[in-house]
């Protein structure tokens, strides 16, 4: 399975660069997508991009946690001011995509980002 | 700090320092008049591979050990530097970015550039590729050094404290219903814990089981404390709180089982996972409850070290 850089992942999510415009070589293994951080922090591995429709900081706080790559807000939401600020300070970078959350998951997948049972089980 | 966060540093830098932070303030300057047969001897003594040719206060050239060594080759007579100087000189301003004199030493190929008060319009200073790689290393290691030294120490406290049995005790307090700063505790602990040299896949396993028993504090709770200690073989975390107490412990631990008010399900938490998966982390976990006096959950998480033996 091959994986990605944030800058393919920006490329084919058409994503706006919040934080890390500058971090966007840093490599994705894999992606996740899901709104609830409760499953996020239970089942997410490190190395992986997060897609979420969640915006508040502990989606920050839950990146960090789990060593996560990079977090890409879907369906055109945009983070809190607070987030913005954590997400700074513990360098993780944020993008922002239009597209909702199937359509997201679907394109990455299609270029060849694997889910964390694909890039497990041949990794 | 991996690779790719070194480069992106760098990256951030040029942009970041000025050109008069790396320049040389001393500049070796020559005069117009100055024979070329006397340049040779400059150069040397100075260790430099080029010189700004000044008459006066006034910049008129620059001379280098190419433009010598043409002169050399042609065997010409011997004649002032100001016959064979490049009189259109390039210059940057000392409150230039630093980019800007990186890209010109790359796109014009030359080897210096005088630098240029922009008030003032005098010389104040030289910039060179070797002088730009040596601020730029200074730079980097005043930033770093301190977070190096930080890891450095930690990772040897061990090593270093002569005694039959050491631990150490971290202790963080939790504010309740705060939802903003929940997750500090478990944010210090693990840069704490990286700080120490451990494992980052124990780090990550400690994080996340004192993160969601921290979001537990936050959410049911007035309040409470964490406190975590560490030795060679195991990590402990202890979460105490003030709170309601659990009625029935053994349902709270069932997958899906959650009593979390809606603002909490809101923010994506409350999905009655964290105690699951602060199991799943753990290698041992203790939960018990009084219902009105609080909740104490104990977890256990074995170093490289403890699990050999």
């Amino acid at each position: 399975m091959k994986s990605m850089t944030l800058e393919d992942v920006r490329r084919v999510l058409e994503a706006e660069v919040i934080v890390g415009k500058d971090l966007l070589h840093r490599r994705v293994k894999m992606g996740c997508g899901s709104d609830l951080m409760s499953d996020v922090l239970a089942f997410i591995k490190p190395a992986s991009l997060l897609l979420t429709g969640l915006t508040n900081q502990q989606t920050v706080r839950t990146a960090e946690m789990q060593d996560i790559v990079a977090i890409c807000f879907v369906r055109g939401k945009k983070p809190t001011d607070e987030t913005v600020k954590l997400a700074q300070l513990k360098n993780i970078p944020l993008l922002a995509t239009r597209f909702r959350m199937f359509e997201a998951c679907g394109r990455l997948y299609t270029e060849g980002l694997p889910g964390d049972y694909e890039a497990t089980e041949s990794g | 700090m991996n690779r790719d966060e070194k480069i992106t540093k760098i990256q951030e830098l040029v942009y970041e320092m000025k050109v008069q932070e790396v320049m040389r303030r001393k500049v070796i300057t020559v005069g117009p008049t100055t024979q070329m047969s006397e340049l040779r001897e400059i150069l040397r003594v100075n260790r430099i591979s080029g010189a700004p040719v000044v008459e006066g206060d006034a910049l008129v050239g620059i001379i280098s050990l190419e433009d010598f060594i043409k002169w050399l080759a042609n065997r010409e007579d011997d004649c002032p530097i100001g016959a064979k100087m490049t009189r259109d000189v390039k210059t940057l301003y000392a409150d230039e970015p630093l980019v800007t004199a990186v890209n010109k030493l790359e796109q014009l190929g030359y080897g210096r550039f005088p630098v240029i008060d922009r008030e003032t319009n005098e010389l104040v200073g030289i910039i060179t590729a070797g002088l730009v790689i040596e601020g730029l290393l200074r730079k980097l290691e005043i930033d770093y050094s301190e977070e190096e030294i930080h890891r450095y120490r930690a990772s040897h406290i061990f090593e270093d404290i002569l005694a039959d049995r050491t631990k150490l005790l971290f202790e963080y307090d939790v504010v309740g219903q705060d939802f903003e700063r929940a997750g500090e505790s478990a944010s210090g602990l693990k840069t704490t814990l990286r700080r120490l040299g451990i494992d980052p896949r124990i780090v990550r396993r400690v994080a996340i089981a004192t993160y969601e028993a921290e979001m537990n504090v936050v959410v049911y709770t007035p309040g409470g404390k964490i406190s975590c200690e560490i030795d060679p073989e195991k990590i402990v975390v202890d979460v105490r709180d003030s709170g309601p107490g659990i009625p029935d412990v053994e349902k709270a631990m069932q997958p899906g089982y959650s009593t979390a008010p809606e603002w909490v399900r809101e923010l994506g938490f409350g999905a009655g996972m964290g105690l699951n998966n602060i199991q799943k982390c753990a290698d041992e976990m203790v939960l018990t409850s009084d219902v009105g006096s609080g909740t104490h959950l104990k977890v256990c998480i074995f170093t490289e070290q403890g699990r050999g033996s």
